[in-house]
């Protein structure tokens, strides 16, 4: 059996009175690409936001390959290497695609700024990636497209090699061409060898991408499925809760 | 489920690619997409110069060009120092009353309490360093809008100006300090101008050589070496004019009486201001092109939210921005006691709204983000050269306020309207 390299188990969240999330168990795998679905509140985000230790859980277990771990904080996660890409990204718009990847941890030689080094990194994590839709380095974010700036956001998530990177909705602004292109990227960055864990409310792209399906409803992990073995009717039953899945979770 | 591609993708460029003739029209596509940076205020400054030297025969003279600088480099100062907020998308308000507050306890301190003008001057810079960190800690921690708090500071500051100088007072700076009413008002020695030239020169090189180095080392383009040179030659073809010009005896002739010519004194040679002004916005450009802090400046004032997840400490970044600020704003007020000669309860009041003016019409984007030191300098030669040149025509001063206020509009007018064509990619 595979270890994951993210496995949660148990995961208990509450905010005062309310439970969001009662006891979630969730997978992921390196070099596969594991979808989080489900309606709104049903607790995706508090389950991303624990894993980059912006908002810590009450209870559970986080293992990292294997190993009890602590996300306390942004910084423990992203020293285990796990990046999150948010949905509005985070970009500044006035800044070049180098100056975003490298945002907060810029390279310096002499107290200042290695501009040469920090170029060559970003052009060659985004050859990594095969991404062909960037045609200088040195453009300004507010020059670039949806699908180019998701593409320059993950990247920058990949730059210092993560080992789990964690997509929010990472389509859903995007046109037809840009959502395959990104959908391509995400395919790439999980055949690197990391573990992809992608957020999405767009069933058609979530069976386009992902290897394992795991479906949150009102706080519970109902169902985790591999793609090959379920369809998009059942995962929508799933999600609006009018289907129980009996199978074996991943 | 696609495959990845068989073939190796495209190199990515990095724009420092191709020769000299690609690299022209790749800054020709960037200033038609709305990138102009200071190029209207370049524009508007030729624009008037050319129509002031057609209007005003004193215009075009090597002692107006002098003048020129002088009463420009307070407001280059204030401008410059605003910049560093402005880039934050922030406002510091309360910049003119802060160079007023700062040249008011450096003269008090020598006149009244005879402390050494350089031990003075550090206080002076001390008092604006506390300046900027107070409205920098109501900004970043309290979280009351820059605009507030520094309006608050413009008008509390006035009155502490009154009760530093006192009521109706004024104090001479030339009788006390030589040293600083000889920033605006004296002039280098011709061979000292020649050698900072010499100095400037050498460092420029110096820093184009060590850049094209560190590139090569990291393995990534460089632009082409004549480009480097030609850029490398204007620089020094432009300061070796702007050094001969001062080195001209400027001294305007008196003619002569009884067949007799009157002798007057040689004015000639580099102001003492220009040095220091220049070596203030290298260090500044220094900062915010090459350090970190400067790329978190930048950073903050395009997406702070952005900013704080990279794990940049945006509160901190604001703090030391208005520190800054309120710091060369009092160098600004120590360059506008000098010019003037007195420090009354008045210096500095009226100033920091020009100070804004000179930034905008040089290019720094209000919204943050956008702009640099040379923008805003440049800026103030425009705000400047109105002033200058209408006051050789004998214009009333009202006509002044009417066409800086008018330059400022048209400035920012045609700074959007590029933008808006090139597809409103930014719409700031």
């Amino acid at each position: 059996m595979v270890v994951p390299v993210i496995e949660l188990t148990g995961i208990v969240k509450s905010f005062g009175p309310v439970d969001v999330l009662k006891g979630v168990d969730l997978k992921a795998f390196a070099g596969k690409v594991t979808a989080l679905v489900g309606d709104n509140g049903a607790g995706k985000s508090t389950l991303v936001k624990g894993l980059a230790g912006v908002q810590p859980y009450d209870g559970g277990s986080v293992k990292f390959n294997g190993e009890e771990v602590t996300l306390h904080t942004p910084r423990e996660a992203s020293a285990l290497g796990i990046e999150v890409v948010y949905q509005d990204l985070a970009l500044a718009e006035n800044l070049d695609i180098v100056q975003n990847m490298f945002l907060g941890r810029e390279d310096t030689r002499f107290g200042t700024l290695d501009e040469g080094t920090m170029e060559r990194q970003a052009s060659e994590t985004l050859q990594g990636l095969s991404v062909r839709t960037v045609k200088s380095v040195r453009q300004k974010v507010s020059s670039l497209s949806g699908g180019q700036r998701q593409t320059v956001a993950i990247a920058r998530s990949v730059l210092k090699n993560a080992k789990v990177v964690i997509l929010d909705e990472p389509t859903a602004a995007l046109g037809v061409a840009q959502t395959e292109q990104v959908l391509n990227l995400v395919r790439r960055l999980a055949d690197s060898g990391v573990a992809v864990i992608i957020i999405s409310h767009n069933l058609v792209d979530v069976f386009k991408v992902a290897d394992y399906i795991s479906v949150l409803y009102l706080g519970t992990m109902v169902a985790s499925i591999a793609t090959a073995d379920t369809n998009s009717d059942d995962v929508v039953g799933y999600i609006t809760g009018s289907k129980t899945y009996k199978g074996q979770n991943v | 489920m696609t495959s990845t591609p068989a073939t190796p993708p495209p190199t990515i460029g990095s724009g420092h690619e191709g020769s000299i003739s690609d690299q022209i029209s790749a800054y020709f596509r960037g200033v038609r997409q709305g990138e102009m940076g200071a190029l209207p205020a370049i524009g508007g400054f030729l624009v008037l110069v050319i129509l002031f030297s057609f209007l005003d025969a004193n215009f075009l003279t090597p002692l107006n060009f002098a003048n020129l600088l002088t009463q420009a480099a307070t407001l280059m100062m204030l401008a410059m120092a605003l910049v560093f907020v402005i880039l934050l998308g922030e406002i510091d308000l309360s910049a003119g009353v802060t160079s007023g507050v700062g040249a008011s306890i450096f003269i008090v301190l020598v006149h009244n309490f005879d402390v050494h003008w350089i031990a003075s001057l550090i206080i002076a810079l001390i008092t604006g360093f506390a300046i900027g960190s107070f409205i920098g800690v109501f900004v970043a921690k309290v979280g009351i809008p820059s605009f507030v708090v520094t309006l608050g500071l413009f008008l509390g500051f006035q009155g502490l100006q009154l009760i530093i100088i006192g009521s109706g007072g004024a104090y001479r700076i030339g009788n006390e300090t030589p040293e600083i009413s000889a920033i605006m008002n004296k002039n280098m020695p011709i061979w000292l101008g020649w050698t900072f030239l010499v100095i400037a020169l050498v460092l420029a090189i110096a820093i184009a050589l060590w850049d094209r180095a560190r590139r090569t080392r990291a393995g990534v383009a460089n632009r082409p070496l004549a480009l480097m040179w030609a850029r490398l030659g204007a620089i020094s073809i432009a300061g070796v004019l702007f050094v001969a010009l001062l080195s001209l005896n400027r001294a305007p002739s008196r003619g002569s009486l009884n067949g007799v010519a009157i002798e007057t004194n040689a004015i000639e040679g580099v102001p003492i201001v220009v040095p220091i002004a220049i070596a203030i916005l290298w260090a500044g450009t220094f900062i915010l092109d090459r350090t970190r802090f400067g790329r978190h400046l930048y950073a903050v004032g395009g997406n702070p939210e952005a900013a704080r997840r990279a794990g940049i400490k945006v509160a901190s970044i604001r703090i030391t921005a208005f520190i800054i600020c309120s710091t060369l704003a009092v160098v600004s007020g120590i360059f506008d006691a000098s010019r003037i000669g007195v420090v009354t309860a008045a210096t500095g009041s009226q100033i920091v709204l020009s100070g804004v003016a000179a930034a905008v019409v040089g290019g720094v984007s209000l919204f943050g983000g956008r702009g640099r030191l040379t923008h805003a300098a440049i800026g103030a030669l425009v705000i400047a050269v109105i002033a200058n040149g209408l006051g050789l025509l004998g214009l009333p001063a009202g006509i002044n306020f009417l066409v800086t206020g008018g330059v400022l509009i048209l400035a920012a007018a045609f700074d959007a309207v590029s933008r808006k064509r090139a597809g409103g990619a930014l719409t700031r």
